[in-house]
């Protein structure tokens, strides 16, 4: 089983220190906007929701990757960027179903999750283990009902 | 890219111009940054007579250096102004998004001059900076200011400052709010926004906070979160909030009551922080880069009265934030409220029309007390102002944030509101300024921090409750009061021009902490003591700006109330303030001759000569 980052919205206290932390080791600034894992602010719902690359087994920004430049990380199974293969054409941030796919301003390239190696910042940084880096069957299980949703919609009524 | 501190944001709101400067690096040097950065400019550049309403004044927003870095709880900013309130240099301070946004933007300060002909807000987008029309969100409140700007901006990341109604209205306590629920509390900073006819400042930064040694800051960070990780003053602010202080102040006869004629409340229960988490709470809500969350998110019971869910529906919404100990006590235990629905509907009342809530409800219970006393009769309010009554507490908040009725007269504070129906023993505060939480009868230290404190009764200046509970002194007695204040008064300021939380000292990280970061931020050596000096040095500046604005040592007194009516019962019964003992001891400690003024000496040694 590879190890994911799962995420817990219900213990995110919107403190943003993952988005510090991220920008911080891959981007070299305290700039949350560079962040590769943002968090989801829903106020009046009492919500906080860090959301970041989920490493689909079937990733749609490897697919629509025109030049090869999204590879696995044989070590942790991390979909990354290869920089200096990318052309900057911006087709996998717009692959990406999750939005989670970034251009950096700086260098014009792809920017994505990639577990740091191993050792992801931002569950490192995370006070309250909003963001757990482990071996889980069900890694984005908060997705999970909103996922059956989208299946009973569309996937089933396509079928029939 | 920017350097740790450099530049600022000037805006003349008269003449529409907008400039950049760099800061001042002795300045930067002798201050840090946030309040006492601040201070210094408005110093140099404000004469301390002008009337706090006037486009003379000048409003400086005013981050740190640690504002905006992974440092746990670095995420606050200073207002810096004089107050409408107090007619004193204030300096409020507030938590959020907003202060480290500011940074991402590219600038450490703001100072905003001159008045607007018309309603405008100021819009930074990094190096893109202008004023905006804000016709379309006069008179809108704070929630609906906020999206709206989103809205019409485009920007889902936008952070904004704003002013609501109170502020537009000139109420002499309303507050600047960033993030809905955050608020630049006290002193009326909110009414000096609204007299200069800016509405808002919305900020979006997209670069980055530089720090000068890496490597040795973030080992001094994870330091600090190490140390506050299992700290037991981290986990109750985590858990119970600011509210579990109520427990304390009630066991001690310290929470004053009906307008501090009494110093127990019979349904402090309600508002104990216990009962908030187990009944109203849903989440914890952090500031940025905040490790502790002691911020409350709440929900209103379901079965509430329909008065509190029914009020007014354009300020109605599903969940708020609040109600802090202060909160808690000011709208509910001072105004005899004992409903924690009433309270907390209050609170957000008063978070989204702009008003400080420590004022408002101290205010509030200084009506009623007239009303009680058959000062003020029927004829002038529009319901009786009894205390313990929800639906007064309510409606007054809205009435005082539109100055509608009765409101008008509470919306200039209790000590204007007492002075007009010639009853000026009603106003319990110092300087203008209401108290907080604590009834200094039974935590004397209390008494001479809120006297001699810069911005009229704060109790964020010097917090004294802690070690006069913890059996190191006895609470009842002045000895050793003024020292500890002293020696609190400057390492909380210091903590404050760094631009943290301060509550990080009671959660494991005190100054000692603080001074490796604020070292490496800077890539400039910097020890406690080195800290201490600076708070030291603002402190005295603020004081400077004071008695050039024509306040006194007779301005560094209590109400009558504290300093000869004891309480009749309770663990406080019998106790006075005595101040009398305190003061003189205090001016020495400071190094202050006996009319509080800073010697000769003093200032030289601080480098305050020239000012």
């Amino acid at each position: 089983m590879t190890r994911m980052l799962d995420i817990v919205p219900d213990r995110c206290t919107g403190c943003m220190q993952c988005e510090l932390a991220c920008s911080w080791v891959q981007t070299g600034s305290f700039a949350p906007s560079r962040s590769l894992i943002r968090v989801s602010v829903f106020d009046e719902e009492a919500s906080y929701a860090p959301i970041t690359c989920l490493q689909c087994d079937e990733a749609w920004c490897m697919n629509a990757c025109p030049v090869n430049a999204i590879a696995v990380d044989p070590a942790t199974g991390a979909k990354r960027v290869v920089d200096p293969l990318c052309i900057g054409c911006h087709l996998c941030t717009i692959a990406c179903p999750f939005g989670t796919v970034f251009t950096l301003p700086q260098s014009g390239k792809a920017a994505k999750c990639d577990l740091c190696g191993g050792q992801p910042a931002c569950a490192t940084a995370c006070p309250t283990q909003a963001i757990v880096y482990g071996e889980s069957p069900q890694a984005g299980r908060w997705f999970a009902s909103w996922g059956a949703k989208v299946d009973r919609n569309f996937v089933a009524a396509g079928d029939a | 890219m920017q350097r740790p501190m450099g530049r600022l944001l000037r805006v003349d709101l008269t003449s529409g111009r907008i400039a950049t400067e760099d800061i001042r690096p002795d300045w930067q040097r002798d201050y840090l940054g946030g309040r006492g950065l601040a201070a210094r400019y408005l110093c140099a550049e404000l004469d301390p007579r002008v009337d706090p309403l006037s486009p003379a004044n000048r409003l400086i927003f005013a981050t740190g250096p640690l504002t905006g870095t992974p440092v746990p709880c670095g995420a606050r900013y200073m207002v810096v102004t004089k107050g409408a309130l107090t007619h004193a240099i204030t300096t409020s301070n507030s938590g959020g998004h907003w202060g480290p946004e500011l940074r991402f933007a590219g600038y450490d300060m703001v100072i905003v001059e001159g008045r607007a002909p018309k309603p405008v807000y100021l819009y930074i987008c990094n190096d893109h900076v202008e004023l905006r029309d804000a016709k379309a969100y006069w008179g809108q409140a704070v929630g609906a200011t906020e999206d709206g700007l989103r809205r019409e901006l485009g920007i889902p990341g936008l952070r904004v400052a704003c002013i609501g109604p109170g502020g537009e209205k000139l109420v002499r306590f309303a507050c600047i709010m960033n993030d809905k629920h955050r608020a630049a509390g006290r002193s009326g900073v909110g009414a000096v926004m609204g007299s200069k006819n800016l509405k808002a400042i919305a900020v979006r930064g997209t670069g980055g906070v530089e720090v000068a040694e890496p490597a040795a800051f973030m080992k001094a960070v994870w330091a600090m979160r190490a140390a506050m990780q299992d700290h037991p003053g981290r986990m109750a602010f985590t858990e119970l909030g600011t509210a579990a202080t109520i427990d304390m102040t009630q066991a001690f006869g310290g929470l004053p009551t009906r307008n501090f004629l009494a110093g127990q409340f019979e349904h402090y229960e309600n508002l104990s922080g216990t009962t908030i988490r187990e009944t109203r709470m849903v989440a914890n809500k952090a500031c940025f880069a905040c490790t502790i969350a002691c911020g409350r998110v709440t929900r209103l019971d379901p079965h509430a009265p329909r008065h509190l869910v029914n009020m007014h529906p354009r300020n109605w919404k599903r969940a708020g934030e609040g109600p802090e100990y202060e909160n808690a006590w000011a709208l509910g235990a001072d105004c005899g409220v004992g409903d924690l629905d009433a309270v907390i509907r209050a609170n957000w009342l008063c978070n989204d029309l702009g008003l400080d809530p420590i004022s408002m409800g101290a205010s509030l219970a200084a009506a009623m007390e007239l009303y009680e006393r058959g000062v003020i009769g029927d004829d002038q309010v529009e319901m009786p102002l009894r205390f313990g009554s929800a639906e007064a507490l309510l409606r007054m908040v809205e009435a005082t944030a539109y100055r509608e009725g009765f409101g008008d007269e509470i919306a200039e504070g209790s000590k204007r509101m007492g002075e007009k129906f010639r009853h000026p023993e009603v106003f319990m505060g110092v300087k203008g300024q209401e108290f907080p939480a604590y009834d200094p009868r039974a935590f004397q230290g209390m008494g001479v921090a809120f006297a001699t404190c810069n911005r009229g009764a704060c109790h964020l200046r010097a917090w004294t409750p802690g070690v006069e509970t913890s059996g190191a002194m006895d609470p009842h007695t002045p000895a050793g009061k003024s020292e500890w204040v002293v020696i609190e008064q400057n390492r909380t300021t210091a903590h404050d021009n760094t631009g943290t939380c301060m509550f990080i000292g009671g959660s494991g990280a005190p100054l000692e902490s603080l001074a490796p970061c604020t070292a490496a931020v800077r890539g400039i050596p910097c020890s406690v003591d080195d800290l201490v000096r600076i708070g030291e040095r603002t402190g005295n500046l603020e004081r400077l700006f004071n008695l050039k604005a024509g306040l006194t040592r007779a301005d560094d007194t209590l109400p009558q109330r504290l300093l000869q009516d004891a309480h009749q019962s309770g663990p406080s019964a019998g106790v006075v303030v005595n101040l009398d003992a305190m003061l003189p001891v205090y001016y020495r400690e400071r190094g202050w001759s006996e009319a509080g003024v800073p010697t000769r000496e003093k200032l030289a040694e601080l480098g305050l000569a020239s000012v």
